[in-house]
């Protein structure tokens, strides 16, 4: 069941996350977008078959809820006509690039089978500690945070802070 | 007074006058800068006689007197201390220094009455004083060495010393350049003497070294040691193959080439030489080879000497030879007859070069003996003078050279040591002595006879200023003629006993040890029979073909061998064979540098390349910097795949 | 049960949507594309966080992926206020243009 579960997730969120970046549909960003949150979307289904739901929550509210539409509100904001978007071009940096990742994917990829093969042992998801029946819910996570992690935590909001800021000042015409 | 206050005082007089005169030279009468210049020279004079008596009251093996000023450098071993040794050789150096220098002091102040630069002049003639007595007083390799550059200095000083003509400046510099040669090769000699004598370079500490230590020397390095401060010696003594720019030193006023270039520095190898003695004793090769040179340049020079026509080169050339006959006497292990020859000779030459300073004084820079002719009437003290050192050097009997010419002559001869493969090289050196005398004497009279003797042959205008010089000039050249008549019968031998002889004797004794006479006293007689009669032909000779029926003669040979002569005039066409074999390597080498090293690889590789390969590689680097973000993603991409294929091997 | 999948799967996945984050880096002109395909990437590691955390129990990765979410959030708002600049500066947004270091 949770496997099936998980295969289709997987498969939708590759899926969709080639439209992200070489969408089928147009050059138009704006279909990037639509793909990238049906990407977030599905990741967030595959940590909660994590038990990170937490994080998932987190997934759809802040990446597919705030960062998406800040995406998209500067997709509109701009208004690219299509001469604006231009034409895709191909490169020999790009083709050496695509060789180069290909073979780097098929070569790890091939690394993990060939080492299955020669040991067939297959690690689970819980194999490597004990069960919690709280992990990674608001509270287990929320506690981590704030005695672990506080100070990383803090320097977070500085950095959005600062990211605030700098995307005024930025963006701003006259400040 | 002490030795101490004694000996510094001679050296350090002189150099007192030069800084009196070389630093108030503007602004003192020309009175004060005379009577400074000659009374500290006449003083320090006193003062060497005082030391003379001094040594000689001592007994006889005894006769030294050290003066230690104070220690300069003291580095580990090396020891060098500024202190003045006296023993009978630096006396009778010391003597001959003050006395003949006091002499042209004097001279000179006549005989630069009328020039300009007076104080900067008896400033340098004072510092060339007090540089030959701390070359003669000092008492270690050192501090010889330190009078050696000082001479050297002042010679070059004083024959620039009309700076304004670019030939004299030249001159100076030729003659300073030549010297460096030389000077070269001492600095090597005094390096590997540090080596061998364990950093003490003391002339009483090296005698006891070599002495003592004979059988554990390295043969190879004393002979490389000898041979080092014989070069030395033949760049300050004008020898073959240095001695080119002493004819050019007559650029220089007359009394300096009185003094400087005739009586005391070019005597500075030989004495040198003498002075290390024991060391030359180790190594009887080089002494024949010195031999050897000496005798050739006699020969060589006097053969010059006959054609020239300005009366300072027949003198220089003169000298040449007369400084070849005491390197001949000091290779046949003669040390005594080097020292008299170096003795009488400074007495004759200054006696003929400071009457050839009258003669030009008076005829107003007029040196082309052709145009000179019957000076006798009109400069008869300046011409008795003349007649008298020329009489020496040609060796008539009776005066001083005859005695040390003959001395060297008679040892050539006679003396062997062990050096010499065969014993008939002392034979050769003395036809070739015997050949040099006759052209000595031939020349010299024919300078006479050209000079003072006949008609007058310059232009009739200047006849009527000819005049005899004033006292303060003749007056030397008579005390010089006087000493060129007497100075001789210091050694003359009476009843086995050589006054020189037996005073030098203590200094060489190491030095003369392993020479040996090889022939009987009676041969003494037949060589100064044949040098009498040598010298005879040679005036004779001159007096036929210049005073007497003969006259036409010369001018004919000359245009019978127009070739030969010319070869001969030209002085064997030495400088153009150094200027093209020497000045013309070095100057093609230093285009190659120039080109090559300078201008290549410093410029166009160092400078120029470095600039270019930093550049070139920021055109390269820079392409891959283009801005282009994507490329640099697959840059990185291609280093990170790398990295892990290399990791996870 | 859920716990029987294989980690590796969930690696694989995460590295297939990374290697596509990275391409559309790599390939696509237009900057906001780009710039979703490194949200895409982050994403990747996101999950890879998530899955080594529940392999060992231990909900620190968690954390670190919420603190990627928030670097995320701050890259995509100054990140999105420079495309804007240079659109302004130059009417267009595609990557290949931006090759200085001042307008």
């Amino acid at each position: 069941m949770a496997l099936i579960l998980f295969f289709v997730f997987a498969i939708a969120a590759v899926l969709s996350g080639i439209c992200v970046a070489f969408s089928p549909f147009g050059n138009n960003p704006v279909y990037s977008a639509i793909a990238l949150i049906m990407t977030l979307f599905f990741l967030a289904c595959e940590f909660v078959l994590l038990h990170a739901t937490f994080i998932a929550v987190l997934q759809i509210l802040v990446y597919a809820g705030a960062i998406m539409v800040l995406f998209t509100f500067v997709i509109m904001l701009l208004n690219l006509s299509k001469e604006e978007i231009g034409e895709e071009r191909l490169t020999l940096t790009k083709v050496v690039g695509l060789v180069v990742v290909l073979i780097g994917l098929t070569y790890q990829i091939g690394r993990v089978i060939w080492a299955h093969k020669v040991a067939p042992v297959t690690l689970h998801l819980t194999d490597g500690g004990p069960s919690n029946p709280a992990f990674g819910t608001i509270q287990d996570v929320g506690v981590k945070l704030f005695q672990d992690f506080l100070v990383p935590f803090e320097v977070t909001s500085i950095l959005l802070l600062v990211a605030i800021v700098g995307a005024v000042v930025l963006a701003k015409r006259k400040i | 007074m002490s030795n101490t206050a004694l000996l510094s005082s001679i050296v350090l007089l002189p150099l007192l006058g030069a800084l009196i005169n070389g630093l108030f030279a503007g602004r003192l009468p020309r009175r004060v800068v005379e009577v400074i210049a000659c009374s500290t020279v006449i003083v320090s004079f006193l003062f060497s006689l005082k030391a003379f008596l001094q040594l000689m009251a001592l007994p006889v093996g005894a006769r030294e007197i050290h003066a230690h000023l104070y220690n300069w450098v003291a580095v580990g071993n090396f020891r060098f201390d500024v202190a003045f040794y006296l023993d009978p050789l630096s006396s009778m150096m010391s003597l001959i220094i003050t006395g003949v220098g006091g002499l042209i002091h004097v001279y000179s102040a006549g005989y630069m009455s009328h020039d300009p630069s007076y104080g900067r002049y008896f400033s340098y003639l004072n510092l060339f004083t007090f540089s030959m007595l701390s070359l003669v007083l000092g008492n270690n390799i050192l501090l010889m060495f330190l009078g050696w550059e000082g001479v050297g200095l002042c010679s070059y000083l004083l024959i620039g010393f009309w700076f304004t003509d670019v030939q004299k400046a030249k001159a100076g510099k030729k003659a300073f350049i030549v010297n460096r040669i030389g000077d070269l090769a001492f600095i090597v000699g005094v390096g590997l003497l540090l080596g061998l004598a364990d950093g003490n370079l003391d002339f009483t500490y090296l005698r006891k070294v070599t002495a003592l230590r004979t059988l554990y020397l390295d043969p190879m390095m004393v002979k490389g040691i000898c041979l080092a401060f014989f070069i030395g010696a033949t760049g300050k003594s004008a020898q073959i193959p240095l001695y080119v720019w002493l004819p050019d030193a007559m650029a220089g006023p007359t009394p300096v080439s009185a003094l400087i270039h005739a009586a005391t520095m070019v005597t500075a190898g030989i004495y040198m030489i003498a002075r290390l003695n024991f060391m030359y004793a180790l190594a009887p090769e080089v002494l024949t080879l010195i031999a050897g040179v000496g005798a050739a340049t006699a020969l060589f020079a006097a053969t010059i000497g006959i054609v020239q026509r300005d009366i300072k080169k027949v003198l220089a050339y003169s000298t040449v030879s007369q400084l070849g006959y005491m390197f001949l006497a000091v290779g046949m292990g003669a040390y005594t007859a080097a020292m008299f020859h170096l003795m009488t000779h400074a007495f004759f030459k200054a006696c003929l070069f400071l009457g050839s300073g009258s003669v030009i004084h008076s005829l107003h820079g007029e040196q082309d003996i052709i145009k000179m002719g019957g000076l006798r009437k009109k400069m008869p003290v300046t011409a008795l003078t003349f007649l008298t050192a020329t009489m020496a050097i040609s060796g008539v009997p009776l005066f001083a050279g005859f005695f040390s010419k003959d001395e060297i002559l008679w040892k050539a001869f006679t003396n062997a040591h062990a050096g010499m493969t065969t014993v008939y090289w002392g034979k050769i050196f003395f036809v070739v002595g015997l050949i040099a005398a006759l052209c000595t004497a031939f020349y010299m009279f024919r300078l006479y006879f050209l000079t003072f003797e006949g008609e007058y042959r310059g232009p009739k205008e200047t006849e009527k200023t000819i005049h005899e010089s004033p006292v303060s000039m003749t007056l030397a050249l008579v005390v010089l003629a006087f000493l060129s008549v007497v100075g001789g019968y210091v050694q003359i031998g009476f009843a086995h006993v050589h006054l020189l002889e037996d005073w030098l004797a203590p200094v060489f004794a190491v030095g003369s040890l392993n020479v040996v006479e090889t022939m009987g006293h009676s041969w003494e007689y037949a060589t100064m029979a044949m040098s009498v009669a040598i010298a005879g032909v040679g005036i004779g000779a001159a007096y036929y073909l210049y005073m007497g029926a003969g006259t036409k003669i010369p001018a004919r040979m000359m245009e019978a061998a127009p070739r030969l002569y010319n070869f001969v005039w030209n002085k064997y066409k030495i400088d153009e064979l150094y200027q093209v074999v020497f000045v013309g390597t070095y100057r093609s080498f230093a285009h190659f540098s120039h080109r090559f090293a300078d201008a290549f690889v410093i410029d166009f590789l160092g400078v120029r390349g470095t600039g270019a390969l930093a550049q070139g590689i920021g055109r390269v680097i820079g392409r891959l910097q283009n801005g282009d973000v994507q490329r640099y993603l697959v840059v990185f991409v291609v280093g990170l795949t790398l990295i892990l294929y290399l990791w996870l091997q | 049960m859920i716990n029987t999948i294989p980690i590796h799967y969930f690696l694989l996945l995460s590295a297939m949507l990374f290697t596509i984050g990275m391409l559309g880096v790599i390939f696509r002109r237009n900057a906001l594309i780009v710039f979703m395909s490194i949200e895409l990437m982050l994403n990747a590691v996101n999950l890879t966080l998530v899955t080594f955390s529940r392999f060992r129990g231990d909900s620190s990765g968690h954390v670190i992926a919420f603190l990627v979410m928030a670097v995320a959030a701050a890259e995509a708002a100054v990140g999105l206020a420079i495309i804007i600049n240079i659109f302004r500066h130059k009417k267009v947004v595609n990557i290949d243009t931006m090759d200085r270091m001042k307008y």
